[in-house]
């Protein structure tokens, strides 16, 4: 689960970070109201969306007037924010955050991920924060930093000043600097954080350090502890699809494509996915079933594909070890008889109770196109559909 | 005896007494596993499915002899349940449960380095099928009829996916020795090299199919141990080449990734190694059984 900017630089605040003074706004009054309250002579407005690489589309704006804010809140707000990281239909600016300009000597890159190869939390810095972070990370990767955290011993005081002077800092920042890696790394591990990134951590002109940009993730398995974090989820940053299926408990991933998928299991999904497009389609969605499909999850699920109006047909792969072929056979036939399903619809059903499944299918009397193979399934599909174009 | 479980490895059920625990230590049972009893805390002196219930791993291992223990305990205590395997001695634990934390598993495999190699619990999983030997014994979820006893050992990371090689390795007359199911957590027990080293040394496996997919680095170290020291044919298949680049949030993805966690990345890697593929996921049981005919004819 991701969370706005400004309520990771709150987290982070409390765990010791220094921020910026600043305010949130949800209209151009609001912001300059902001201002005022804030003081000083510049100031910038920051769209709140959930995604990076928001200055160079045009969701930072530096401001030395209340009218400039204005203008700059009334451009942003309500709008949709393409980021390279959003995607073509961009994210909903809803709320706006207000702060006082800061004073930039330098930028710094820090940030705290889960590192799959070492299984551990690891530290990354680079003296060369910013926007071309990730240049750099793809050309001298060596010129990255990188500091292991043993979950036993969490990060040790030395490892952070071992990072602080790696950085090049002179020595009356080193301790400053210290205290932030190690509260930036205690709201991780507290808070179950999948990510915490400051990008940049500047140096100021008055030789203070102070977070600009944060950005943090977390463990969706560990939100059920975590009731705070779980309060800051904002549904209007989420795939309108995407949020549907999660609130029935259904893994959904939206896809530019228009054959639908109900699949069990990532795996099997993915590889149904690849033989759809090696069939010559696109599919629609991701979408995993996971274990114990009763008939009414089959159902909630035929809701969520068919919701999307773009899918003009749908194929169901399960491959039953913890589910049952017989109680996903009766959900797709529930599915037909209370949705009216006018789309073509393959059903490959294999595994546990697969024999009582495909009984059910056939004997339904419904127009429901049978496969056996994970392949003649998804040329089925593709078939069907260029069938139903044609006609 | 194929890797990892034979019929004479006796299993406990940690969870026993839930009803998704007790429905899959039953059809463990009718499989003929040697599953001696179950694990359930409050519970101890019960029976289930005629298996005495214990309260502790400890207390199980101490009256039934148990080697092995399935886990079907809920995301927030399943971490626990390992550690306590773990410390009762248990050699090896598959863990079925999806939804683990992420820092909770990290804890576990600290927690697991605390012993020393030889005397360190394996670990399947977590979020996985299982594992089974076909025609010996299984310890999981998957639907045992699909698999066909014989010479090739399948590693996986996706339950489902694993079914479907297994049922196309079945439908051209070639046989499982074991086939294991690592599990799809970014932080898993056992990794695809573990796997396929164990498979190396079994005298009753001939050839491996290892089934990757996007994220991660494990196919990447499968790809150098088998260059380096394995001289089983390895057939790899990946899935997840049609899947678009994944929308993470800011820039820290993509700088730890930096390269091979694309499903064409590996495959690239793996090709380089001298791994055969597996063009599509609906061809992995025919070009292992070209794998074997040359073999054969060799």
């Amino acid at each position: 689960m991701d969370i706005h900017e400004y309520q990771a630089k709150e987290i982070l605040a409390e765990y010791g970070v220094p921020i910026p003074i600043g305010g949130l706004a949800y209209s151009p009054e609001q912001a300059s109201y902001r201002a005022r309250e804030i003081g000083g002579d510049r100031w910038v407005v920051k769209a709140q969306i959930h995604s990076g690489g928001r200055g160079e589309a045009g969701g930072v704006r530096i401001c030395a007037t209340e009218h400039e804010i204005q203008e700059a809140a009334a451009q942003m707000l309500g709008r949709r924010l393409v980021t390279r990281q959003t995607g073509a239909r961009g994210k909903l600016v809803g709320r706006l955050y207000v702060e006082a300009a800061t004073d930039i000597a330098q930028e710094i890159y820090l940030a705290i991920v889960l590192d799959r190869a070492t299984e551990r939390v690891m530290l990354i810095a680079s003296s060369e924060g910013g926007m071309e972070i990730e240049q750099i990370a793809a050309e001298e990767p060596d010129s990255l930093l990188r500091i292991g955290i043993d979950p036993a011993a969490g990060l040790l005081e030395f490892q952070a000043r071992e990072l602080a002077f790696g950085l090049g800092l002179d020595s009356r920042l080193v301790n400053k600097m210290a205290r932030i890696l190690m509260g930036a790394y205690r709201a991780f591990r507290d808070l179950d954080a999948t990510m915490v990134e400051i990008n940049p951590l500047v140096i100021t002109g008055g030789g203070d350090l102070v977070a600009l940009d944060a950005k943090m993730s977390f463990d969706d398995n560990a939100l059920f502890r975590r009731p705070r974090i779980s309060e800051l989820r904002d549904r209007s940053q989420e795939d309108p699809r995407e949020s549907a299926a999660a609130d029935r408990g259904l893994s959904y991933v939206g896809l530019d494509g228009d054959i639908g998928c109900m699949i069990n299991g990532a795996g099997l999904a993915m590889a149904t996915m690849d033989m759809i497009k090696l069939a010559g389609g696109a599919p629609a969605n991701f979408l995993d079933i996971g274990g114990g499909a009763s008939p009414e999850r089959v159902l909630k699920a035929f809701r969520v594909v068919l919701g999307d109006d773009k899918v003009k047909a749908m194929l169901v792969n399960i491959f039953a070890g913890i589910n049952r072929c017989d109680w996903v056979a009766e959900g797709v036939v529930q599915a037909f008889r209370t949705l009216e399903i006018k789309i073509p619809v393959v059903v490959r059903l294999s595994g546990a109770n697969v024999a009582e499944g495909r009984r059910i299918i056939e004997t339904s009397g419904l127009p429901i196109i049978a496969a056996d193979t994970l392949a003649e399934a998804a040329e089925k599909a593709v078939a069907a559909l260029a069938r139903a174009k044609a006609a | 005896m194929a890797i990892l479980l034979d019929e004479t490895t006796r299993v406990i059920v940690q969870g026993i007494s839930g009803r998704i625990g007790r429905f899959h230590a039953d059809q463990m049972i009718a499989y003929r596993t040697n599953v001696v009893g179950g694990v359930t805390p409050g519970r101890g002196g019960e029976t289930v499915l005629d298996r005495p219930v214990f309260n502790t791993v400890k207390g199980a291992v101490a009256e039934t002899g148990a080697e092995a223990t399935l886990v079907f305990v809920p995301p927030p205590f399943a971490a626990d349940a390992i550690m306590e395997a773990a410390d009762a001695g248990i050699r090896l634990a598959v863990c079925v449960t999806d939804g683990i934390p992420a820092q909770d598993m990290m804890r576990v495999k600290r927690y697991l380095r605390r012993y020393k190699a030889e005397q360190r619990m394996t670990l399947i999983g977590p979020n996985c099928a299982g594992v089974i030997s076909p025609g010996r014994a299984m310890m999981g979820i998957m639907p045992d009829h699909i698999y066909a006893q014989g010479r090739i050992g399948i590693v996986g990371r996706s339950g489902t996916l694993g079914y479907e090689a297994a049922s196309q390795l079945k439908a051209l007359g070639l046989g499982v020795s074991t086939s294991v199911g690592i599990g799809g957590d970014p932080i898993n027990g056992s990794s695809h090299r573990d796997m396929l080293e164990l498979f190396e040394d079994d005298p009753e496996t001939d050839a491996v199919l290892m089934i990757g997919e996007i994220g991660g680095p494990q196919e990447a170290e499968a790809a150098a141990y088998w260059k380096a020291q394995m001289k089983k044919p390895l057939v790899a298949c990946v899935a997840g080449l049609s899947a678009p680049k994944g929308r993470k949030m800011g820039h820290a993805g993509a700088i730890i990734s930096a390269f091979g966690e694309s499903a064409q990345e590996k495959v690239d890697m793996l090709t380089e190694a001298g791994v055969t593929i597996a063009p599509n996921p609906s061809l992995m049981g025919e070009t292992v059984a070209r794998v074997m005919r040359g073999m054969a004819a060799a």
